[in-house]
């Protein structure tokens, strides 16, 4: 019964989502205020009915409802009630319901929030958001009902994939979704924008807020993800340019570019149609990402169903979202007044060095991304892009870019005095330079480049500082005027900070364990010794433990430096019977200076009777990635607290003309 | 005249394509390396690449080809049904790697055997890779990746696979 009520709900919603796509948009058109209105109550009505929707499907994963076929192939009544709620959006429909359901919450929210928003524009915009919905919601009706049933019912599940189980990854999607579907929102505003043929620095004010919701959740997201390839995996890596990897950073590369082109169509009124452009790019890659890991035409554990007809529908869906949002673009876009001049050294000048090379730098990743796919689908021949080839051509774009980072900050609108922010930095780039050489004396193996962006790191680091404390006038003027500045300085000041100050420390983490980590792998038997970066390691044996749902070989191994004991580390190899899988949980001993990690397998067969195979590794400053990556969401977090961001605050200024596009 | 809003139009689409021509010229440079072709073990005996080549393999570890090298390394085959290829890979193997089951391998292919330094196994139970699914079809022995369900759970626990 429960389940027939969400598949009812969602059938209602895709109504409701068709009258939310019609009449506000046709309202705006011919001004009608009473149609334009209606916008907010279906807005509130379809996410009403999603969530309905979304309950029921949860509701059967908590009872275990073996009449449900995705409960079936995804859930397993031993599973703990937190995977059982989980495992609602751990199968393709169900992630697919979760997508919607933050789509409808995303549009019921602007109706919400958005009340000093003018009225067409919103209603437009939410008319937008509807035929994001009708796509979803009919994708999901035709092709992937969640709510499917089957007879006769079997009498347990076939369990949600183990590697899945696992709280990082129960919260990566939610995370990951709300960046991916916020963007949405954007898309949403700037087509509607399109239409109503108006951009301006208000219009940008009221999107910021939406776009730096979006980049936070997916910061987060994609941190939260990283952080579990780092301990469930057991390769002790955080990042593989695996293309469903690709295909969230992408989003999170353009959306960055689109958080810093914003505050110039908001400070300046310019860059207008470039903010358009990639509100509009933006969710594009994030919808094609939801159909490269969807569809499985690239291979990856998230390829959840490899169905042409699912395939056909998304990619028709893409077509005609992506399509005709762009084909509405190059017709309106020229039309657009490009607005204030500025001189190249400026701070428009720095923000748009820094959209160049993002946009470079995503279209390397896309590159890298899609060319399998082209080459096969042209030539037949297979081939896979791996880490070399983004190492070779991602990072010498970034690089360059967070020098500039250091600078852009000092910079002032229209024109700049260069000489002078110089004069500010010297003592950082003194500073830069030492610790440079220091590294490069210190770490003798590793590449240079290593060394290289460890000092480029250390300058945007020390150069975000420096604009931080020139800001509060720290040290200029009495202890307790610096902290009356800085209480005064705008929230979005001091989010920058430390947004930027994020990334520089992030780097640390991204160099050290990546140039300067050591590795060894050797089979063991109890008693085996092993040395590494001034660790003395000692495999004592294995112990069976029995879990919840799987049974698990732990791993003992002593570890002690300088003959001090220092640790035991316990690391599992754990088999779940029901799903007939093995996963390996990694032991990490977590210091500020790096993280021992160590993994073992079970002797691959007879004759390797009582060898077990450990891994062990040693990676510098690598919980630094995950300081910075809070950092970074943190930073975007405080500058949505900002009172000139708050949702709905602005109002369109009628005394100031705005600056509407020409001709219109 | 040109106006100076023109000109700096002018300026940054010249900025534009200067920075489209730099990320060419780089993908360009990172494709020398960065790409991996994939070989069934049919195609590598047939007409093996130069051992300098990184390319990936795939196909079904054979049965009892599993075997332990030194205090690190394993030696299997793998096999599309037609040709077989010997790998030896330093490491762990991953959490679904079995005999009898797919594999790809990343590594390049020296005096007749595939020297390993990456591999892959199917992700879940349900799930083969496309490439090896391909390489098995074209030797017409693919039926289907998944296991006899019916298979005790002891062949899994820990002991590996006892066959």
């Amino acid at each position: 019964m429960i389940p027939e009520i969400g598949q009812f709900a969602l059938t209602l919603a895709l109504m409701t989502a068709v009258v939310q796509g019609i009449l506000p948009i046709w309202g705006a058109a011919r001004n009608n205020a009473v149609w334009m209105r209606s916008a907010t109550s279906t807005a509130f009505l379809q996410c009403i009915l999603i969530a309905i929707a979304f309950g029921a499907l949860m509701r059967s994963f908590v009872v275990s409802d073996f009449t449900v076929l995705n409960v079936v192939e995804n859930s397993h009544s031993l599973k703990p009630m937190l995977f059982k709620v989980a495992g609602t959006w751990g199968s393709h429909e169900g992630s697919l319901l979760l997508w919607t359901l933050i789509l409808a919450a995303f549009g019921a929210a602007v109706a919400l929030l958005g009340q000093n928003i003018p009225t067409s524009l919103k209603a437009r915009t939410l008319s937008v958001q509807a035929w994001i919905s009708i796509g979803f919601l009919s994708f999901m009706l035709f092709t992937s009902n969640p709510f499917d049933r089957i007879f006769p019912a079997p009498l347990d599940g076939n369990d949600l994939n183990p590697l899945l189980q696992d709280v990082g990854l129960a919260m990566h999607p939610p995370l990951l979704y709300i960046g991916y579907v916020g963007f949405s929102i954007v898309f949403s505003f700037a087509v509607a924008a399109l239409i109503e043929g108006r951009v301006d620095p208000a219009w940008a004010r009221w999107v910021r807020p939406w776009t730096l919701a979006a980049w936070v959740a997916l910061t987060g997201g994609i941190a939260l993800g990283s952080w579990w390839a780092y301990y469930e995996l057991g390769w002790g890596g955080w990042w593989f340019w695996d293309p469903v990897e690709n295909v969230s950073f992408m989003p999170w590369l353009l959306g960055t570019a689109l958080l810093h082109s914003a505050v110039v169509t908001e400070k300046r009124g310019a860059f207008k149609s470039w903010t358009i452009l990639l509100a509009i790019l933006t969710f594009s890659l994030s919808l094609l990402g939801t159909f490269i890991v969807r569809s499985g035409l690239l291979t990856s554990v998230h390829a959840f169903a490899v169905d042409p007809e699912r395939g056909i529908y998304i990619l028709g869906l893409l077509v005609v979202s992506i399509g005709g949002s762009l084909t509405l673009y190059a017709i309106r876009a020229p039309k657009m007044d490009p607005g204030g001049l500025f001189a190249p050294v400026s701070r428009e000048g720095g923000l748009l060095i820094n959209n160049l090379l993002l946009a470079l730098a995503t279209a390397t990743v896309l590159f890298g991304t899609l060319y399998p796919l082209f080459l096969e689908a042209v030539t037949g021949d297979k081939i896979s892009v791996g880490p070399p080839f983004f190492n070779a051509s991602f990072i010498p774009i970034m690089l360059p870019l967070v020098i500039v980072m250091g600078v852009g900050p000092f910079l002032s609108w229209k024109r700049a005095d260069l000489p002078g922010v110089f004069d500010r930095l010297k003592w950082v780039m003194a500073i830069t330079l030492i610790a440079a050489l220091v590294v490069w004396y210190v770490q003798t193996k590793g590449p240079a480049l290593a060394v290289l962006s460890m000092a480029i790191a250390v300058w945007l680091l020390l150069a975000t500082l420096r604009e931080w404390s020139l800001r509060i006038k720290l040290g200029q003027v009495g202890f307790g005027e610096s902290l009356d500045r800085l209480r005064r300085v705008p929230r979005s000041s001091h989010g920058m900070t430390l947004a930027h100050a994020g990334l520089a420390v992030c780097m640390f983490g991204f160099i050290g364990s990546s140039a300067w980590k050591s590795e060894e792998v050797l089979f063991v038997e109890p008693g085996t010794q092993i040395e590494i970066a001034g660790f003395d390691v000692t495999f004592e044996g294995t112990e069976r433990v029995q879990g919840p749902n799987y049974v698990a070989a732990v791993g003992v191994l002593r570890v002690s430096r300088n003959g001090r004991e220092v640790t035991v580390l316990r690391p599992e190899r754990r088999t779940y019977p029901v799903a007939q899988s093995q996963t390996t949980e990694a032991a990490i001993r977590s210091t500020p200076a790096g993280d021992l990690y160590a993994s073992i397998t079970e002797p691959a067969n007879q004759d390797m009777d009582g060898k077990w195979t450990l891994r062990i590794l040693y990676e510098p400053l690598v919980g630094l990635v995950w300081l910075g990556s809070l950092m970074l969401v943190l930073g975007g977090l405080t500058s949505l607290t900002d009172r000139r961001l708050r949702v709905g605050t602005p109002k369109r200024k009628t005394a100031v003309a705005p600056l509407p596009i020409v001709g219109e | 005249m040109m106006t100076l809003k023109k000109r700096r139009r002018i300026q940054i689409i010249v900025l534009a394509f200067a920075a489209l021509g730099v990320a060419t010229v780089l993908i360009g440079y990172a494709l020398q390396d960065g790409i991996n072709y994939f070989r069934s073990p049919t195609q590598v005996t047939e007409a093996p690449p130069p051992s300098s080549e990184k390319f990936r393999i795939g196909g079904l570890v054979s049965e009892n080809s599993l075997r332990t090298i030194g205090d690190a390394s394993v030696t299997f085959s793998v096999t599309d049904g037609n040709a077989t290829v010997p790998v030896i890979y330093v490491g762990m193997l991953p959490d679904l790697f079995e005999e009898g089951q797919g594999m790809i391998g990343l590594g390049s292919f020296v005096d007749g055997t595939f020297l390993a330094t990456e591999i892959l196994a199917k992700h879940d139970e349900n799930y083969m890779p496309a490439e090896v699914i391909d390489a098995l079809e074209a030797q017409g022995v693919y039926q289907g990746g998944r296991q006899d369900p019916n298979q005790s759970e002891d062949t899994k626990n820990g002991a590996g696979n006892d066959s």
